[in-house]
C-alpha cells in the first residue's frame, strides 16, 4: 500500500460514498506522476477506492484538467473564449507560439514549457487571461508574453 | 446615473471580510444564530416571500425549491446543501469575487439553507480552475469550523476539473458522486433525489449569500430594491469591448444603457456599440436598439434574451458575428457532454457549417440548413446545453443575417484579416497537449 493511496483514502473520509473522491484522488495521483496520469497512476486510484481502473479512467478522461499524457515543466494555457477573444487573445497565442517556437497542443523542445489554449477560464472582466501554471495572469498582453517566458525558462 | 449597491459585498471594500474577526465586526454570522432560533417553516417563509430568485442563470424561486425538499426524518435519510460554485459561463465571473471576498457570507447562507431543510451536510461544488478562490474558501471554512460556527454541519469542499456541464445541476451531482459529470434525465428534480438519491437543495453561489440578507434586512426592505417580480441586487459582470469592465453589484433592472455606459465607461476607441449578449454567451444576442431593456429576469426574458448569470458581453463593430458564432459554436461542442444525440452530433454539424461560411465556400442552402439544424437541436436533450448551442447562432443569424449572406455572396470574409476576433477558432484539439515522443525527466 503507497502513501499515494492512504493519502486517497483520507480524502475520502467526508464522503458518504467513497467513490464521490474520484476526482480529488486523480488531482493527488497527478500530482504525485509528475502533473500526468499514466495507467500506474489510475489504477492506484481505482485501488484505494475499490474502483474499477475502467471507471477510474472514464474520469479522468473526462474532464479537462486531468493530463493523459506527460506536459512540459511549465504549461501556459490562454483562454480564447468570447471576452477573451474581442480583447485580443489570439494576439497572445501567436506571441506565445513565436516565442515558443510551437503551436497550441505542443511542448518546447527542451521540455520546459506545454503551450495550450483553454476554453473560460471566469476572468473575462480582466481579460486576456493567461494561466500560468493553475495561477490567473490577468491580463496578458502580448507585450508581456517575451518576459513570462524567459521567466519560465529560468525557472 | 445607476449607482452601485452592495449587499452582497457589502463591507468588502472596507475589510479583509475573509478573516471571520473582521466578518463578525460587522455583524457576521449573527443572522445564523437567530435563523438557528427560528423553526425550519418560517425560515424558508422568510426567503419565499422575498421572492428570492436563483442567481445561476434559470432564476427559479429558492423558496419553491427549499418548500420541495423533504425533511430528513420523512424521507428516512440525510439530506444534503449543494452550492453550485462551477461558474463557466462564458463572459461570468461574479461567483469568483463572492468566494474570494466575502467567502463567510456565502458559508453563513449554506448553514442557514441547511437548517432551513434540516439538514446537516453541505457540499461546495467549485470550479478546478478557481485555485487561489479555493484556497480563500477553505481557509474561511477552516476557520468556521474551529470557531464552532459550523455546529454540527459538516462542509465539504469538492473541486472540480474542468468540464462546463457540470454547473447543470443534475450533471454537478453526477460529478460529486465521482462519475463523469452527465445530467440525469428528470424527473425526479434534485429536491426529490439528488445526491446520493437523497432530498438535495442546489443553489449557486450569489443565490445562497443572498440568504443572510435577507434575514437581516428582512422582506419588507428586501424587497423595496429592485422589480417587484426579482427583487434585490445582481452582481453584474461586464466584459468584452467596454472601457472599464469588471463586476458591480447594482439593484436588478438597471439597463443596459446604464450599465454599459454609466458604470461600464462606454465603448473603447470611439468605436461603435455592434451587439450586447445580456447574459453569458449561450443566450440570444441583443442588437444596439435593445439597450434600454432593464437587465431583471422578466424584462430581457420579455425582450427575447435571458438574464442568465448577469453576465454582459460587449462586442464592437469590429467584430465578425459569423465569427464570434463560430467561437462560441466550438465551445459548446467541445463542453457537450456527449449524452443526448441531438446537442453531440448537433453542435458538430453547426460548427461545419459555419466553418463552411466563414471561409466563403457556403451557399445559400448552408445557411438555411445550419438555421434548420438550430431548430431541430433545441429542446432535445435532457439538459439546456444544447439550447445554448443554439441560441448564440440562431440569433446572430436572425439579427445579422445579411452579415452571413455577405459571407456567401462575396465567397469571403467581409471583414478580410481585420476582424476583432479574427484567428480565435479554438481548435479543441488544442485543449490538450500532445503525447511526447520523449517525457521530460
Amino acid at each position: 500500500m503507497s502513501s499515494l493511496q492512504d493519502e486517497i483514502r483520507a480524502a475520502a473520509e467526508p464522503y458518504p460514498d467513497k467513490k464521490s473522491a474520484v476526482m480529488g484522488g486523480l488531482r493527488l495521483a497527478q500530482n504525485e506522476y509528475g502533473g500526468w496520469l499514466p495507467p500506474e497512476a489510475l489504477v492506484e486510484v481505482a485501488e484505494a477506492l475499490d474502483l474499477t481502473p475502467a471507471h477510474v479512467q472514464s474520469v479522468a478522461s473526462f474532464y479537462d484538467m486531468y493530463n493523459l499524457a506527460p506536459t512540459g515543466e511549465h504549461v501556459v494555457e490562454v483562454c480564447t473564449n468570447v471576452s477573451c477573444a474581442l480583447v485580443g487573445a489570439q494576439q497572445v497565442v501567436d506571441a506565445f507560439s513565436e516565442e515558443l517556437g510551437i503551436r497550441p497542443g505542443e511542448t518546447s523542445e527542451d521540455g520546459k514549457v506545454t503551450l495550450r489554449t483553454i476554453e473560460c477560464a471566469g476572468g473575462c472582466g480582466y481579460a486576456p487571461v493567461v494561466v500560468l501554471d493553475h495561477r490567473y495572469r490577468e491580463p496578458t498582453r502580448p507585450e508581456d508574453v517575451r518576459a513570462i517566458v524567459e521567466e519560465l525558462r529560468n525557472g | 446615473m445607476a449607482d452601485e449597491l452592495q449587499m452582497v459585498l457589502a463591507g468588502a471594500d472596507e475589510r479583509d471580510l475573509t478573516n471571520l474577526a473582521e466578518y463578525r465586526a460587522i455583524g457576521g454570522y449573527a443572522t445564523l444564530e437567530q435563523a438557528r432560533g427560528m423553526s425550519r417553516e418560517a425560515v424558508i417563509e422568510e426567503i419565499s416571500s422575498a421572492s428570492l430568485r436563483g442567481r445561476g442563470g434559470a432564476g427559479f424561486p429558492m423558496g419553491r425549491k427549499l418548500s420541495l425538499v423533504q425533511p430528513p426524518e420523512a424521507a428516512g435519510k440525510p439530506t444534503y446543501v449543494v452550492a453550485n460554485a462551477d461558474e463557466s459561463e462564458p463572459g461570468s465571473f461574479k461567483d469568483r469575487e463572492i468566494l474570494s471576498r466575502v467567502p463567510h457570507r456565502f458559508i453563513e447562507g449554506c448553514l442557514i439553507a441547511a437548517h432551513a431543510i434540516g439538514s446537516r451536510h453541505v457540499f461546495i461544488y467549485i470550479r478546478g480552475e478557481y485555485l487561489a478562490e479555493y484556497e480563500v474558501l477553505k481557509a474561511a471554512a477552516d476557520e468556521a469550523r474551529d470557531a464552532g460556527v459550523l455546529a454540527d454541519v459538516t462542509l465539504v469542499i469538492h473541486r472540480g476539473a474542468g468540464a462546463y456541464i457540470c454547473g447543470e445541476e443534475t450533471a454537478l451531482l453526477d460529478s460529486l458522486e465521482g462519475k463523469r459529470g452527465q445530467p440525469r434525465p428528470r424527473p425526479p428534480f434534485p429536491p426529490i433525489a439528488g445526491l446520493y438519491g437523497s432530498p438535495t437543495l442546489i443553489n449557486n453561489v450569489q443565490t445562497i449569500a443572498n440568504v443572510p440578507i435577507i434575514l437581516d434586512l428582512g422582506v419588507a426592505e428586501y424587497k423595496k430594491i429592485g422589480p417587484e417580480s426579482s427583487p434585490g441586487t445582481v452582481v453584474y459582470s461586464l466584459s468584452g469591448n467596454v472601457e472599464r469592465p469588471g463586476n458591480y453589484e447594482l439593484p436588478l433592472g438597471t439597463t443596459l444603457r446604464e450599465l454599459i455606459y454609466d458604470v461600464g465607461g462606454g465603448i473603447p476607441n470611439g468605436r461603435q456599440l455592434k451587439a450586447i449578449i445580456p447574459g453569458g454567451s449561450s443566450v440570444p444576442v441583443f442588437t444596439p436598439d435593445q439597450i434600454d431593456t432593464p437587465a431583471d429576469f422578466d424584462s430581457i426574458q420579455a425582450a427575447g434574451s435571458f438574464l442568465g448569470s448577469a453576465a454582459i458581453i460587449v462586442v464592437d463593430d469590429r467584430a465578425c458575428m459569423v465569427q464570434l458564432a463560430l467561437r462560441a459554436e466550438k465551445f459548446y461542442m467541445h463542453e457537450s457532454c456527449g449524452k443526448c444525440t441531438p446537442c453531440r452530433e448537433g453542435t458538430r454539424w453547426m460548427v461545419g457549417l459555419l466553418e463552411k461560411i466563414e471561409s466563403g465556400r457556403a451557399d445559400h442552402a448552408d445557411l438555411d440548413l445550419l438555421r434548420n439544424v438550430c431548430d431541430r437541436v433545441e429542446g432535445r436533450s435532457l439538459c439546456a446545453l444544447g439550447d445554448f448551442a443554439v441560441w448564440p447562432v440562431r440569433s446572430y443569424i436572425d439579427k445579422y443575417r445579411a452579415e452571413f449572406e455577405a459571407h456567401i455572396d462575396g465567397g469571403a470574409c467581409p471583414y478580410g484579416g481585420s476582424s476583432s476576433v479574427r484567428g480565435v477558432m479554438a481548435p479543441i484539439d488544442l485543449h490538450r497537449h500532445l503525447p511526447l515522443a520523449e517525457v521530460p525527466a
